[in-house]
Parts: C-alpha cells; structure tokens; sequence
C-alpha cells in the first residue's frame, strides 16, 4: 500500500505519472513530496511507487 | 502610492506597502480586494491538494501580483524547511513567509526554530521573511541569518486588536537594518497607520479585511491608511509638548485696546 495525503492505496508498482493521471489533480497546481523529499516534475515518469511509501500531494490555498 | 519611494524586498521594487492575505474569504473576492487594496504582495498557505476541488485560488490572484506563501502549519524548522520546498516546486517564485508554532491556543511563534528555518532557507535561495515575536535578539539572529524582512506580530493572530506590542516593534524599526512589517493582530486602519507612523516598512493584514462587513471597502481603508501613514514618517511628526499648551494663532494684534 502508498498513503497518498494520508490514505492508504493499492498503487505500489505503478509509476507517479500513471497514479496521478488517474486521478484529477490539476497537474500544474501541484508539488509531491515522496517519503519527505520532493518529486521534480520532470521525474514524474520516472518514479516507481513502492510498498510503504508516503506521498504529499499540495497546492496553494487561500492563507494569511 | 508615493513617488520614488519603493519597497524593496529580495532586489524586488514595490510601490504598494499593504502585503494581503487571502484566508477565511471567498476566491471570487479576492480580484476586488487587490484592486482595491492595491497590493502588490498576497500571502497563501500549502495545503493538502483536493481532487475534486476544481477552483484553484492561482485562477483568481491577479497576474504581476506577488506570491507570498507561508508556512502555516510547521511546528519544526524542518517542517517549515520542508512547506517552503514544496511552495518553491509550486512554481510562483522563491519568496516565503516563514511561521512557526507549537502553540494552537495563541498561535504565538517559535522565535527559536524560525531562526533556524530562516538560515536553511536563505542560504537555498529563499527570500525568507519570518514571522516573529518582536524581540530584538531573536530579529538579529534573523538578520545574520539572512532574513530580507522581519515581520513582529502586533497582537496575536486573529484577534485585530492592534499595536500590542507597540514599544517592542518600535525598537525593532530602530535598530534593525530591514524592513520591519508589522503582520498579525492588526483589526483597523488606524492602527494600520500608526504602525506606518512608527517607520513599519508594510502592513500584512488578513482577519481585519475577512472580518469586515465589505471586504472590498475595508482594503480600500487600509490602503489609505497605510499610504497616510508612510507619508506622515516620510514628513517627519510633529513634537509633542511635554506639557503646557503652544498657541497655533500670533499672540499680537488682538482686537482690543
């Protein structure tokens, strides 16, 4: 299992760009952060999601 | 605005001294209150990313305004570290508000681990602005740290009741080589002028314009006040007498004998 944002999902194997074009998060509006570390676009293809891993997906929101 | 009188933040000019939230209001306003604020800085928070929210606030922030994100929510220097990482991937730029507290009931912030924070990321590349507690050891330490702003809270967060911590921003104004933005607990635009009065570089304002009856009149007030009280700095305040009274009117020519 991968906990995206806190919740966990059966996506181990899959690759970052295959998990979130399944998903509808407005790719432009957002930052990752795998395991504590933060996951350049560019390495979206790249990235293999495994077992245990911990995702962050962010965006901006409205703040002071 | 004021001729040729610039903020400089990070080698960035502003004109406009009024840096404004954008919490606890609806999106559709925030168009209105740039305008009408004329800000030119706006802060925002990093979030958990919704799917199913459409709305971006991006969509709604106009274009050449700068992007000021905070990081609410840290406890840690290295949680702040990591919140300002992921704003920078966030593609709008390397400024970053840095705020960290351990405390939920006053909010207060840890002076300690934002000098921390304040030296990772600046030496990353950060315009880093900490929010702080005004003491004056701590607003060196950001200093040396490499700060390009301070920013002392004036009361606690939320709560608009002002210049508090008055005496204590005003040794901040004179003995720190920075500007000096006066964020959180400011409620009206008096108190919003004083602080300018006092030599403040900026006013960061947020629950005083989402707390208002009209948002978009409150900024417009704000932006008045501010720009009255940078003026009033500039002009140099008049002297209070310690006591006794100074005739305004020439003491001759009366019409009698």
């Amino acid at each position: 299992m991968v906990k995206v944002n806190g919740i966990e999902l059966d996506i181990a194997g899959k690759t970052l760009s295959e998990y979130l074009a399944e998903t509808d998060y407005d790719l432009k509006r957002i930052a990752v952060e795998r395991n504590g570390e933060i996951v350049f676009k560019a390495e979206y293809e790249s990235t293999v999601l495994e077992e245990g891993d911990n995702l962050e997906v962010v965006s901006f929101v409205g703040g002071g | 605005m004021i001729n040729n009188d610039k903020l400089i933040i990070g080698g960035k000019e502003f004109d406009s001294r009024f840096i404004l939230g954008s919490g606890k209001y609806s999106m559709k306003l925030i168009e209105a209150a740039v305008k009408d604020a004329g800000a030119e800085i706006i802060t925002l928070a990093v979030r958990r990313a919704n799917t199913k929210e459409q709305e971006n606030i991006l969509d709604y922030i106009p274009e050449g305004v700068t992007l000021l994100p905070n990081t609410s929510g840290a406890r840690t220097a290295q949680e702040a570290v990591r919140i300002a990482r992921l704003a920078r991937e966030l593609g709008c730029g390397n400024f970053v508000k840095v705020e960290i507290m351990r405390d939920s009931k006053y909010l207060l912030p840890d002076n300690q681990e934002t000098i921390k924070a304040t030296e990772i990321l600046a030496a990353e590349g950060f315009v880093v602005m900490p929010y702080m507690y005004p003491d004056l050891n701590a607003a060196r330490d950001m200093a040396n740290a490499g700060a390009a702003t301070i920013m002392p809270l004036a009361s606690p967060i939320g709560s608009n009741k002002g210049l508090a911590t008055r005496e204590f921003i005003q040794i901040l104004i004179d003995e720190i080589d920075l500007p000096i933005i006066v964020d959180a607990g400011i409620g009206r635009p008096s108190q919003a002028c004083e602080a300018m009065e006092m030599g403040a570089a900026a006013i960061m304002a947020n629950t005083a314009l989402a707390t208002a009856g009209d948002l978009p009149m409150m900024a417009a007030a704000f932006r008045q006040a501010i720009e009255a009280g940078r003026r009033a700095y500039l002009s140099g305040l008049g002297r209070v007498l310690t006591r006794g009274a100074s005739a305004s009117d020439p003491l001759t020519g009366f019409l009698r004998d």
